[in-house]
């Protein structure tokens, strides 16, 4: 299956909820297709190099570097962005936790800061291990396990404190 | 960036129909998670003409071998081969490894194939205007007088001093594990410790991998499920970073003497460094300190180190001992606490 030609692919993604088409060059990523093609633009383009996560974007439920990912190969994936996580224009409690304790300065990091913590809990909910997990099953969700989990989002304002309470008090409202 | 064909292939050999059929199979290169692929082409160092996108193709499973051992197919992520029960209850080492690399972002896009065909982050090899003959084959090498902090002191050459920066790779090439390849001329099985080479004269031929050739899979014998394990790693911070040096140990104990020990370190060298001079000292003796201190010397005593990176030999041995020590019950048993 061919589905470059003449430099151009015409493709269609699955943004928030809503199927878009557009044709763009292969070589455009996930992230530039995003902010420069799809006029959504709440995704952040920080490093450009899968170094600081300011990109992060969930999709299908998981969280990746948009920067790092070629939008032709991300057809027919479920891809959520910070503007999708409150579509009724209710906030997602990560972002109303966030403006609680302060999870931001410049808030420039935010949007991947607060999807990688949606994706992040999720997969702790599902009982993946992390680097620091005893014996391979996760216990509770610990300031050590939190902050090995977020490690790859970066905040050069050091807002590091407020963005650790807001996901631990999600985090405890969603225990069982 | 440059511009490029992308084509997207539904299995095996689709993939390698569309690689062959490519203009110039040089300028042609499989794309998987495009964790580095992707990086280095922003960079201007891969300026790949062709595309063959490979992440449909069905080898995302993790099966269990009649013979007790794993198989894993290529396009396995490495949050998911790290997060498998098979995996974590049998292959706790590869599982430790993987985890601790990169981020979680990365490590659910990156897979087990592309894993294996990661480029070193030596920075020379990085800046287009630094000799290096890995990217430039003849240019020189920066890196052997230069910032060299990071570099290689095992199995090194006057051409080249980078090492790999893989973590997974380290922990596979301790269990003993091997690499199946489909190619143009058929399948082929190679064992993981070949996989990866020295640079030698050819720094620039990172892999035994032949143009067009593709992994399938990977496959971890039964003989190395179940061993005691432990993967140690020491970086510049806590989380998300290369190794400096990191172990790969297991270790099994009978009698009060040493009945299997697998070893090796990531960090040092061109290639994931099976340490094979220390396991062969080990071999039928008693697991105590001072025989571990013992090994870790003799691995290392061809260690050239440089200008910059002389710390790594020390830093090695130590590494060695603790992580066999841990295993063997006289010292802390994680990284709980210290470097990580």
């Amino acid at each position: 299956m061919d589905v470059s030609h003449n430099g151009f692919a015409r493709i269609s993604l699955h943004v928030n909820g809503v199927e878009r088409s557009l044709t763009i060059e292969p070589r455009v990523s996930l992230l530039d297709a995003l902010r420069d093609h799809l006029g959504v633009p709440g995704t952040k383009k920080g490093c450009n190099q899968g170094a600081c996560g300011a990109c992060t974007v969930l999709v299908d439920g998981e969280r990746i570097n948009s920067c790092l990912a070629l939008a032709v190969q991300y057809q027919g994936r479920n891809i959520v962005t910070i503007e999708g996580l409150a579509p009724s224009g209710v906030l997602h409690p990560i972002q109303q936790a966030f403006i609680e304790h302060d999870g931001f300065q410049c808030g420039y990091c935010t949007p991947g800061q607060i999807c990688s913590a949606v994706g992040m809990l999720e997969e702790f909910r599902s009982g993946a291990p992390s680097a620091v997990t005893k014996n391979g099953v996760p216990g509770d969700l610990t300031d050590a396990e939190l902050r090995e989990r977020m490690s790859g989002n970066l905040c050069r304002c050091g807002a590091y404190v407020g963005i650790r309470e807001a996901i631990h008090q999600v985090y405890g409202a969603m225990k069982p | 960036m440059n511009n490029f064909t992308y084509s997207s292939a539904i299995d095996t050999n689709s993939a390698l129909k569309l690689f062959s059929e490519s203009p110039d199979a040089n300028a042609t290169r499989f794309l998987a998670g495009g964790t580095n692929l992707i990086d280095l082409m922003r960079e201007g160092i891969e300026q790949p003409q062709s595309l063959v996108d490979i992440t449909r193709l069905p080898l995302a499973e993790v099966q269990q071998l009649p013979d007790g051992g794993l198989r894993i197919g290529a396009m396995v992520r490495n949050s998911h081969l790290a997060a498998h029960p098979l995996v974590r209850q049998k292959y706790p080492l590869l599982s430790q490894a993987i985890l601790m690399g990169a981020s979680a972002q990365l490590r659910n896009m990156a897979t087990t194939g592309g894993n294996l065909m990661q480029r070193t982050r030596c920075y020379y090899f990085y800046d287009g205007a630094a000799a290096c003959n890995k990217r430039v084959p003849g240019s020189g090498c920066d890196a052997l007088e230069g910032f060299n902090r990071i570099h290689a002191i095992l199995g090194a050459s006057s051409k080249c001093i980078a090492t790999h920066p893989s973590d997974m790779c380290v922990a596979l090439a301790a269990l003993d594990a091997s690499v199946n390849i489909s190619g143009p001329s058929g399948e082929r099985r190679v064992p993981f410790t070949d996989f990866h080479r020295l640079p030698g004269d050819t720094p620039e031929i990172d892999t035994n991998l032949q143009r067009g050739e593709l992994i399938t899979s990977i496959d971890l014998p039964a003989s190395s499920s179940g061993l005691p394990s432990t993967y140690r790693k020491v970086r510049d911070r806590a989380s998300y970073a290369f190794a400096l040096v990191s172990v790969a140990a297991a270790l099994r104990v009978e009698g009060g003497m040493i009945r299997e020990v697998r070893l090796a370190l990531g960090g040092v060298s061109h290639k994931p460094w099976r340490a094979s001079v220390a396991e062969q000292f080990l071999q039928g003796k008693k697991p105590t300190p001072d025989n571990f201190s013992r090994a870790a010397a003799a691995e290392l005593a061809p260690a050239v180190p440089r200008k910059h990176n002389a710390f790594k030999v020390e830093l090695a041995k130590r590494t060695i001992a603790l992580a066999l020590s841990a295993l063997a019950g006289d010292a802390p048993s994680s990284n709980a606490g210290g470097a990580r």
